[in-house]
């Protein structure tokens, strides 16, 4: 088990057990983190899955800042895109990212 | 208020299932009144994909969504179904004599016999950025589309976006607005590469702007947009726009139909796979919005749903009548229609 911090926009955090392997979007879906909307179901074809990687994350994992074209094309659609932005859908959870904290925005498109 | 519109069956939402849903009624013997909240039929297909060929259409070894949408139509036609665009459906109530009341946002009712939700993923709607006070805006002086071009001669324009839709309407609207900007994250677009050389080759000519950023303030007064604010890199600015388009995609949201009390899951309606009615005796779910065991997202899938629920509806439209399977090559109804 991985786990995984979600930080809601008002600051609520949600501690879910992760498997390795799943992406950080079923995670949060599976575990009902408010904010996740996921409309496409993981196909990157929605971007309501977007979060934020706490920046000592992204600094620990560079691998964390790794988009994809096609991510980075779904990330148009998504509201306040930062450096540390991701599709939570587009992020494999690996045993090394226990205890990672993501945040989520405060709305998805 | 105006008198509510009887029909024998309404249908929500004018995609693949609920088209061919009229005509499954129609051939059952039902007349059918078909709300959709967008302008036009097709649903997905035509709003999402209109140009794509579709490959696994029993017989139509490549047709497109529009070209399929077309033939759904022109096939339902003999029935004479009334189509209400623009019509968003609000809140279902079951009236004392077992028919239902559905009424729509536009303060719009209908009553029916039976109510056929064919909403796909629900009504869908372009993506609001989180502005606040946009509601104020939008309408006056922030868009989603354009309906009118003229409506932008003359103005400062502001464009938000980084796809097709978006550059297509810089290159379309900079030659008579007095000024326009287009603003976007990044300098990749996912448009059509020749659409990104003509919007560059305008930029360079000094007829538009082009800005790095993202949106942060909408700036005005009672819906008057004066300016927006946004940022990119840790700085902030500020475009004079008094018409901002606004171009981040669509999304699709179940929205009100969620909460008629039908049974759901996963934020679709549960259905009994025999005859596709819903929970609620005489309201039934076909195509993307309903859920069963194995359920497939497939145009074809609600075409099948479509054809078994007909054969249940028709018997709460008219109950005193007797209702007998028969095949299309057979059919009294669709012979008499097609005769005109
Ligand atoms: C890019 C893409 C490619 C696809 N390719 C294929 C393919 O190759 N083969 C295939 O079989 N399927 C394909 N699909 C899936 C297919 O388009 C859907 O399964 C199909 O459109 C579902 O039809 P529907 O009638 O159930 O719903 P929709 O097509 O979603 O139509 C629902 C309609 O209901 C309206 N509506 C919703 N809520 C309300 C409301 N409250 N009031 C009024 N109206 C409302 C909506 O505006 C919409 O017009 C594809 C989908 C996409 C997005
Ligand atoms: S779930 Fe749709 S883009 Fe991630």
């Amino acid at each position: 088990m991985v786990k995984i911090i979600f930080t809601g926009p008002e600051g609520k955090s949600y501690e879910v057990d992760a498997e390795e392997g799943m992406t950080l979007m079923e995670a949060a879906l599976k575990n009902m983190v408010p904010g996740i909307e996921a409309d496409c179901g993981g196909a990157c074809a929605c971007a309501t899955c977007h979060v934020y990687v706490a920046p000592e994350w992204q600094a620990k994992m560079p691998s964390l800042a790794n988009r994809s074209e096609m991510e980075e094309d779904m990330l148009d659609f998504a509201f306040d895109v930062r450096e540390n932005s991701r599709l939570s859908c587009q992020v494999k959870i690996t045993a090394d990212m226990d205890g990672m904290t993501v945040f989520i925005p405060e709305q998805q498109g | 208020m105006p008198a509510p519109i009887e029909t024998e069956a309404l249908i929500i939402g004018a995609g693949p299932a609920g088209l061919f849903a009229v005509f499954q009624l129609g051939m059952a013997g039902a007349r059918c009144h078909v709300a959709d909240v967008l302008e036009h039929a097709g649903g997905q297909c035509v709003e999402l994909y209109p140009g794509k060929p579709i490959f696994d259409i029993p017989a139509h070894p490549r047709i497109t969504g529009q070209e399929l949408v077309a033939r759904l139509v022109e096939q339902a036609a003999p029935f004479e179904p009334v189509y209400h665009f623009g019509e968003s459906a609000d809140a279902l109530e079951r009236l004392d004599d077992g028919r239902f009341a559905v009424r729509m946002a536009s303060g719009k009712v209908f009553h029916a016999r039976v109510v056929v939700i064919a909403a796909g993923g629900g009504a869908i709607q372009p993506k609001k950025p989180p502005l606040r006070g946009i509601e104020a805006f939008e309408g006056v002086s922030v868009f989603y589309a354009v309906k009118d071009k003229e409506a932008f001669r003359g103005r400062d324009v502001m464009i938000a976006g980084g796809g097709d839709s978006a550059l297509d309407w810089a290159i379309e609207l900079a030659p008579i607005a007095r000024g326009l900007t287009l603003i976007h994250r990044r300098e990749e677009f996912r448009a059509a590469p020749e659409t990104v050389r003509r919007m560059r080759a305008l930029v360079a000519a000094g007829k538009m702007d082009f800005r790095l950023g993202q949106m942060r303030e909408l700036i005005g007064e009672s819906g008057a947009l004066r300016a927006v604010k946004a940022a990119h890199g840790g700085e902030t600015f500020e475009i004079p726009a008094d018409r901002l388009l606004l171009f981040f995609g669509l999304t699709n949201k179940l929205g009100p139909i969620a909460k008629w009390g039908m049974e759901m899951e996963g934020g679709r309606i549960v259905v009994n796979t025999e005859n596709f009615e819903t929970s609620l005796p005489g309201v039934f779910a076909i195509g993307d919005v309903c859920v069963y065991p194995g359920k497939l997202k497939l145009i074809l899938s609600g075409f099948h749903e479509a054809a078994l629920m007909a054969q249940k509806a028709i018997g709460h439209v008219q109950p005193e009548r007797h209702h007998a399977f028969v095949h299309s090559t057979s059919s009294d109804i669709l012979a008499e229609k097609l005769k005109g």
